[in-house]
């Protein structure tokens, strides 16, 4: 069993506002494998972007984290100094965000970014580390390459300048990569090239990436595992291939069944009543409960923790062991 | 008023006396009540000159934003003329010019009304260019295209749709100008080209005054300055307020 | 059973725009002027009844198609022809007006497309009033709770601010409002393509509905092939503001004609095909203001040759499709795998 490279423990986010103080992120655990391709999917308001922003230390006040902690490689990250948080962003953990036009400062080449982040990380001369940015750019398939680095973010295009960012985010070599919805804002011909990329990186590099997204087609291409957020909690994790063919939580059986595919009957799609509840009108006990198609009087009541179900880990009273027989006979 | 009380220092000094808590001028007036008659006037003529530059400015900049083309360009060209005229210099062209057009006695009369069309004048163009990004901005949004889908009439779609949600940042500077205007009334009086000496503002007090001060009647210029001063700080802090009211993020 | 009438015909539909830097910079820089063709030839025809898709990435003109057929812009050249007139020759609003009443536009973003500062009863009665469509306050009252439920939210919720509902709930009120003058034909802009897939799934459903109970025609815009496989009738691919395929939804997922279909189709992130090793086709949309010469897809089609580079294909009928491709006309396809079974 690798000793995971990423883990984080009971993390709670919380907002205080002038009504009180809501709970953004409200204990939740995961771990990630080196090498391993972890993806977060939820919908708006899950509360994913956040928890990539707290592990690399970015919370915004007044937000702030209010418990648990976050360990990289066995060492505690969530409680660091800013200064050496500053250390270990871009050397340890590297982030691609969802809008490459803003990722980029326009006021500067590519290859001026490129070395000052190298050099910020790797003690290099300024040659050396414009050797470096060049074999980068070759690596995320920027041809011409010689010619495009001293170029302007401008001059590239969406799928190009998202090429860079990745570069930017591996070029200290970190070992995890946090990436917030990175092909979103490209068009679906480019949004392949850029997941063929970023599996290769992974691949190659051992580089472990936590994918925080809410297109499930982009995950299960890209991912080994997913965590589903739902109201700031995980609802259901496991391997990809499990939860994308049998979704054991029903908020994942809900979300599954929304999504459009083609082939096979064009029927009305499966719907969700309702709405994600906002923050601070999240009810208690499980947070899915008003939406539920199996809700119980102990859901309302008590706030289910991730419990094993059949090959994923879901968090619903369902999976009580003490319901379990009954379950798989309803499951069939 | 009598002039046995004339040039009497404020109260606390030698001389003065309580009937006139700040002193009286060279021909006895009493030195704070001028300030009170002077302090609304100068109101009022700022008021007046803000909230007529605000209806041209947003007019202008309203039909030229909407509009574009050759529209735009001419509004913006003589906005531009505008801009390199100061102020001050365009309100003593303009009262220099009416001052030529009418008898004597017509002129102090309107000589507030001159006053304020001057100002406004100056002002105007920050209010054009304001509301003309903000409407170029929003023209694109989707709220106006439903609006023309749906085919209601353009003057509608300006005045129902767009102005509400580009008068925002205008009323800001809106109050920040009022200081401004009271002040440019204050300076135009000084340099004897707003109000008649016979119109107590704060501007012709201490344009009065200031001939006394060197002979130690330093009350006269002083009080209204000093009050001129508290005038604006306080103008200017309710536009600093409102601006952080209207400011969403803040809220 | 008669055959359902056309109601829409586009013709030769070009649009262009101007996008010259300003005439001093143009001089200094000694730069010519600079038109962006976003429609550059589009012709087709929708029955009534029917949910037409027109797909493609960005750049591609679809957006545009949209506000031409709705009359937010004017065509450079080319007709719009809705139930037998062209609004863009009408030229008074009062001329106008009758056509505008019967077809009407859903837009891409929640938020932008609702004014901030109107209550939403204002927001849906706007259509009702400026057509004059109801004679007093209370029937407007009336009307204007009618479409909320109609769209599944509660008459209360007329008395609300946009701001106070979820995207999901803002769509709806758009929907409301495009409907409050009973037209025959909705343009809808990318409806779903700004709400999350549970809040979509609830959308597109509505909007079937509303088509059988209204007998409503759809001009469908979007980018998700997966959306427009569930609610279209015919699609038609656009790249670079031409068609480049027209199909029946049946016979265009089954079996796509043209090479920038087939990649479309091919490099959509799938949640079936987990962990699928595949190698994308590279290269990106090019620049719309210069567009490669001859057939615009030539520098990423694995098939193109030499008369692709001279010579712009028009669109062909193979088989029930119509498509635009040299290579297709000439045969020189490999056999067109089956993409998908398209059930009904």
């Amino acid at each position: 069993m690798l000793e995971p490279l990423l883990r984080v423990e009971n993390l709670r986010i919380e907002l205080p506002t002038r009504r009180g103080v809501l709970t953004a992120i409200d204990d939740i655990s995961f771990a990630i494998a080196p090498g391993e391709v972890l993806g977060v999917v939820g919908e708006s308001g899950a509360g994913k972007s956040l928890t990539g922003t707290a592990i690399i230390g970015l919370l915004e006040p007044p937000l702030r984290i209010a418990g648990g902690r976050i360990t990289l490689a066995g060492r505690r990250i969530d409680n660091l100094p800013s200064e050496a948080m500053r250390r270990i962003r871009g050397r340890e953990i590297g982030a691609i965000f969802q809008d490459p036009l803003t990722s980029l400062n326009p006021l500067y080449t590519i290859g001026r970014q490129l070395v000052e982040t190298i050099r910020t990380h790797l003690d290099l001369s300024p040659a050396a580390a414009r050797d470096q940015a060049l074999a980068l750019l070759r690596e995320v398939g920027i041809a011409g390459a010689e010619a495009r680095i001293d170029h302007y973010p401008h001059q590239f295009s969406g799928g190009m300048r998202q090429r860079v960012v990745i570069a930017l985010a591996i070029a200290a070599n970190p070992r995890l990569i946090i990436a917030d919805e990175p092909t979103t804002a490209l068009d679906v011909s480019i949004q392949a090239q850029i997941i063929a990329l970023l599996k290769r990186l992974c691949r190659d590099h051992g580089t472990a990436i936590m994918l925080v997204t809410h297109d499930m087609g982009v995950i299960a291409e890209t991912a080994h595992r997913v965590a589903v957020m739902y109201a700031g909690r995980i609802v259901e994790i496991g391997a990809v291939a499990e939860i994308v063919a049998h979704p054991r939580h029903p908020y994942t059986r809900g979300l599954m069944d929304s999504i459009p595919r083609i082939g096979g009957r064009r029927q009305r799609l499966r719907q969700i009543d309702g709405a994600m509840p906002r923050l601070g009108a999240i009810p208690a006990g499980c947070p899915f409960n008003q939406r539920c198609p199996e809700v119980a009087d102990r859901c309302r009541r008590q706030r289910p923790d991730l419990l094993p179900a059949a090959g994923t880990e879901a968090a619903c009273w369902l999976y009580d062991k003490v319901l379990l027989p009954a379950q798989e006979a309803f499951d069939g | 008023m009598s002039l046995l009380d004339a040039s009497n220092p404020p109260a606390w000094l030698d001389g003065g006396s309580w009937t006139y808590p700040l002193g009286t001028d060279n021909q006895g007036r009493d030195v704070l009540s001028a300030i009170l008659y002077g302090s609304r006037l100068s109101l009022f003529v700022g008021s007046l000159a803000v909230l007529l530059a605000l209806l041209i400015g947003v007019t202008l900049g309203l039909l030229a934003g909407w509009c574009g083309g050759l529209t735009d360009t001419i509004i913006m060209r003589i906005a531009d003329v505008k801009l390199s005229f100061p102020a001050i210099l365009l309100a003593l062209l303009i009262d220099g010019v009416v001052r030529g057009m009418l008898p004597r006695d017509a002129q102090s009369e309107i000589a507030s009304y001159v006053l304020i069309a001057a100002i406004a004048l100056s002002f105007w163009v920050q209010y054009a260019r304001t509301v003309r990004a903000s409407t170029l901005v929003e023209r694109n949004k989707e709220y106006i295209q439903a609006a023309r889908v749906i085919g209601v009439h353009p003057a509608k779609i300006v005045l129902g749709h767009l102005l509400p949600n580009v008068i925002g940042p205008i009323l800001v500077i809106a109050t920040i100008n009022l200081a401004l205007a009271i002040l440019t009334e204050a300076t135009l009086s000084f340099l004897g080209v707003g109000l008649p000496p016979t119109q107590p503002s704060l501007g012709t007090l201490i344009r009065n005054g200031n001939d006394y001060l060197f002979s130690g009647d330093w009350w006269i210029s002083i009080f209204p300055g000093v009050v001129l001063a508290v005038l604006i700080l306080s103008v200017n802090l309710l536009g600093d307020w409102l601006r952080d009211a209207f400011n969403p993020k803040l809220r | 059973m008669a055959e359902p009438e056309t109601l829409l015909h586009v013709e030769e539909l070009h649009r262009s725009f101007d996008v010259s830097l300003p005439a001093i910079e143009r001089l200094m820089r000694g730069k010519k002027r600079a038109t962006l063709k976003a429609v550059d030839g589009i012709s087709f025809t929708m029955r009534r009844g029917e949910t037409f898709a027109l797909v493609g990435e960005s750049g591609c003109g679809k957006s545009t198609v949209a506000r031409l057929v709705v009359g937010l812009y004017r065509p450079t050249s080319g007709r719009v022809v809705f139930a037998g007139q062209e609004l863009a020759r009408l030229k008074s609003r009062k001329a106008a007006a009758p056509l505008r009443r019967r077809l009407q536009m859903i837009f891409q973003d929640p938020y932008a497309s609702l004014n901030p500062r109107w209550q939403v009863k204002r927001i849906i009665a706007e259509p009702l009033r400026t057509h004059r469509l109801v004679a007093s306050e209370a029937a407007l009252r009336q009307r204007v709770a009618e479409l909320l439920l109609q769209v599944r939210l509660s008459p209360v919720d007329g008395d609300k601010f946009p701001h106070e509902f979820s995207g999901g709930q803002r769509q709806r009120i758009s929907i409301a409002r495009a409907l409050a003058s009973n037209p025959e034909f909705l343009v809808c802009d990318e409806p779903t393509s700004a709400l999350d897939v549970s809040v979509q799934a609830q959308i597109l459903n509505l909007m079937k509905d509303l088509q059988r109970q209204l007998g409503l025609t759809y001009l469908f815009i979007s980018h998700n092939l997966a959306v427009i496989y569930q609610m279209s009738d015919r699609v038609g691919v656009m790249y670079l503001g031409r068609l480049v395929e027209i199909a029946s939804a049946e016979r265009l997922f089954a079996a796509p004609r043209h090479p920038y279909t087939q990649l479309l189709l091919d490099t959509i992130p799938s949640i079936e095909i987990t962990g699928r090793e595949r190698e994308p086709v590279g290269g990106e949309v090019p620049n719309p203001i210069n567009p490669p010469p001859g057939c615009s897809f030539h520098p990423r089609c694995p098939f193109a040759y030499e008369r692709c580079r001279r010579e712009r294909p028009e669109l062909i009928d193979v088989g029930g499709t119509l498509v635009a491709c040299h290579a297709v006309e000439e045969d020189r396809l490999p056999q067109a795998r089956a993409y998908t079974e398209y059930e009904t």
